[in-house]
């Protein structure tokens, strides 16, 4: 178990980058906790799996440190690092059993067999797969395979850290969520440090008590995922953290408050600055029809059975809003009126506004 | 449009709506598939018409596929017939219904450009050149790949190469088309931003539209009328959202409900339901059912972590599994030998392990019959 460092972190796959799109992470400034269960948020290309291999050590960064309890790492070959991956697919050995499989970490580093006995079956039990053991591992569906992969990443105790990279891809949508919070409670037990890399905001609010959300090789928010939610820092975050994603509305400021389309919004709290780009963040489920506000045309609306999503139009920003109660007809002119402790605004993509008094 | 082709050619069943052509409707009449003996798909009879989606629900292995396939032509059915268009299609090779299909997995040449790949259809067909040019020059504006044209697929995000194989289907006139589950493999921003612009894409070209999903909740966003399918069987069809709220059965309620819908026995005793130690009045449309036992059906978002108004009943049990989507969120929990699962709006800080009080509001409850029937459904329900 580590805590985890990267120190002014920045790679490029280009042999002399210059301009800051050379590079596929744009400089990395992290602490992890020893023993935090973290994710890597993202869309593909977003530089998550660069991070993760340059913190298992498969990649060597451009420029920066990363560091192991304090330790210099950076330079140290994956095997020295001692540290657990769990890839996309499964990684095992066809021909031993789920028994050997498992054990093999640990063999491979000499534990005694009593103490390998022990490990492999706590891990088989929490992955109920304890009435496998003796199965070989070429007759297994693709999902205990895959489970039998997660299980040779956490059999081994001494490990600095955890890597997930994906892991839920090849598992069947009906095991998905199980396996999600299956991986929740195993590290609520083992309490080694966890990193876990997806582009699945559920995979990820799930799992992770800390999120990292990254974009275009930028950080672009860490926090819990009540934070991601309630409030997003960029409006990045906004958009890929819940659906429909936060309503981004381009607007001007006039005093303490924004004007989009000539109507005036009032904002959580005071504007701290203002950049060459203003929007209004506010997500759907803070959007309500009224009889006064923003007008806007009904495109399209859909009884979920929990709540009505209703697609609105004004001008050419579409705007969603999550409501309770019947869906409006297409065409119909509403409303829209914005919750004021709930609306943000972003100057360049980043937020602007304080958070008003509770 | 029907041609000579194989069983009658006239059309049947009830006038059609339109008055430029026969019924387009794609019709299966007590279709079987049997594969080695073993029922795949049990006596389905269903019609599909134009306008609006027809979706195909149900969990892996309920038969979507395979009820595609036999729609499709790419497999026969046991016993039955397939009629389009007004006529028999059954014996019909693909290639001679006008149809296209799109899988789950982008299946483009990766070799071909995109604009070849979405001409590939047309070509097959003889179609001259320049009238392929435009087809394709208009599917792909539809699609938003105008840009793309000259690309290979693999150079394309996953959006971007599921569009091409949409831009495929649309682009040969098909009167149905089938997409089976095209979002299951795309990342969940693209699936929701195709889900959101497939209505619109598809949805006024008259022609057929039949879409399988897993996904309770893709089906009620994309509307339309859906068909539950559970283990070969259609236990209900119908408008997407009146099924939804009026399930016929337990069957249908279980496929028709993500998080799981929450079941458990109960014992109507005069006014009150009894489980275990807890039980309430019974809302007025249950007051009319015989005394003796149930089956209660609650939806998660039913059961609410924070106390609504009127008539609840407290349910308090340890939080065994929780899990946060991107807005949402769910709770398992258990009291006694019955789990519970509620899904609430906006991030809860449930602790797995801990105690939480819940809340169920009694309106909201379906009774199922022993059989399986629904013999009520709560006040609440509208619609």
């Amino acid at each position: 178990m580590a805590k985890i460092g990267l120190d002014k972190l920045r790679h490029s796959y280009l042999p002399t980058p210059k301009a800051p799109e050379d590079y596929a992470l744009k400089e990395i400034d992290l602490e992890w906790t020893d023993g935090g269960a973290y994710a890597l948020l993202g869309p593909s290309g977003c530089g998550k799996s660069t991070l993760l291999n340059i913190i298992s050590g498969l990649l060597t960064p451009s420029e920066g440190r990363i560091l192991f309890d304090g330790a210099d790492v950076t330079d140290l070959p994956p095997d020295k690092r001692n540290i657990a991956q769990v890839f996309q697919f499964p990684v095992i050995y066809d021909t031993m059993t789920v028994y050997d499989n498992l054990a093999f970490p640990l063999r491979n580093r000499g534990v005694e067999e009593t103490r390998v006995d022990a490990r492999v079956r706590e891990i088989a039990t929490m992955l109920e797969l304890e009435d496998r053991l003796t199965t070989r591992a070429a007759n297994l569906t693709p999902d205990n395979k895959q489970k039998i992969s997660m299980g040779r990443g956490l059999v081994r105790d001494d490990v600095n850290v955890i890597m997930f990279d994906e892991p839920l891809t090849v598992i069947d949508p009906e095991l998905k969520w199980k396996l999600r919070s299956k991986l929740k409670e195993l590290h609520q037990r083992i309490e080694v440090t966890m990193i876990y890399v997806t582009h699945d905001q559920t995979e990820a609010l799930t799992f992770a008590d800390q999120v990292v959300v990254m974009q275009d090789g930028v950080i672009v928010q860490i926090g819990t995922p009540e934070e991601l939610f309630e409030r997003p820092r960029h409006t990045f975050v906004g958009h890929f953290i819940g659906s429909p994603g936060m309503n981004i509305l381009p607007c001007e400021v006039q005093g303490a408050r924004a004007a989009f389309r000539g109507a005036l919004v009032a904002l959580e709290g005071p504007i701290e600055r203002i950049g060459t780009r203003t929007e209004i963040g506010i997500r759907p489920e803070y959007v309500r029809l009224a009889a006064d506000g923003i007008p806007a045309t009904v495109r399209k609306a859909a009884d979920i059975g929990r709540h009505t999503v209703v697609e609105a139009v004004a001008g050419e920003t579409v705007i969603n809003a999550i409501i309770a109660g019947p869906p409006p007809e297409r065409g119909t002119e509403v409303h829209l009126a914005l919750e004021p402790r709930q609306t943000r605004l972003y100057a360049d993509g980043w937020i602007a506004t304080e958070a008003g008094a509770p | 449009m029907p041609g000579p082709g194989v069983g009658p050619s006239l059309p049947c069943g009830p006038p059609t709506p339109h008055s430029w052509g026969p019924a387009m409707t794609l019709e299966l009449k007590a279709v079987t598939k049997k594969v080695g003996g073993e029922p795949h798909i049990y006596e389905t009879s269903l019609t599909f018409e134009v306008g609006g989606f027809n979706i195909l629900l149900g969990a892996t292995n309920a038969g979507k596929s395979t009820l595609i396939k036999l729609m499709a032509g790419l497999e026969r059915p046991s016993s039955g017939e397939i009629w389009a268009e007004g006529r028999n299609v059954t014996g019909l090779n693909p290639q001679k219904r006008r149809i296209a299909l799109v899988h789950q997995f982008f299946v483009n040449y990766p070799h071909m450009s995109v604009f070849d790949n979405i001409a590939s259809p047309l070509r097959v067909q003889g179609m001259p050149e320049d009238e392929v040019k435009t087809r394709v020059q208009e599917a792909a504006d539809i699609l938003k790949l105008g840009p793309m044209l000259a690309r290979r697929p693999q150079e394309l995000s996953g959006g971007q190469q599921q569009r091409t194989a949409l831009a495929r289907a649309i682009v040969k006139d098909a009167t149905a088309i089938f997409l089976d589950e095209p979002l299951a493999n795309l990342d969940y921003k693209l699936r929701e931003e195709l889900r959101d612009q497939l209505p619109e894409l598809l949805g006024d070209r008259g022609t057929v539209v039949v879409y399988a999903t897993s996904e309770p909740t893709e089906a009620l966003l994309l509307g339309g009328h859906t068909a539950l399918l559970h283990e070969g069987r259609v236990s209900q069809f119908g408008p997407t959202t009146a099924i939804y709220r009026a399930p016929a059965d337990l069957t249908s309620a279980r496929v028709f409900s993500d998080p799981p819908i929450n079941l458990a026995e109960v014992e109507k005793k005069g006014d009150r339901m009894h489980l275990g130690a807890l039980h309430w009045q019974v809302a007025a449309e249950a007051a009319a059912l015989r005394d003796g036992p149930y089956t209660m059906g609650i939806r998660p978002h039913h059961i609410t972590p924070t106390e609504p108004e009127g008539d609840t009943v407290r349910i308090t049990g340890d939080v065994q599994i929780t899990e946060l989507s991107g807005s949402e969120s769910v709770a398992h929990f258990a009291v006694g030998p019955t789990s519970w699962v509620s899904l609430a709006a906006g991030i809860h800080p449930y602790r797995v392990g801990e105690a939480h009080d819940f809340f169920m509001v009694p309106g909201h409850c379906y009774y199922f019959a022993p059989d399986g029937a629904l013999a009520a459904r709560g006040r609440l329900h509208h619609g």
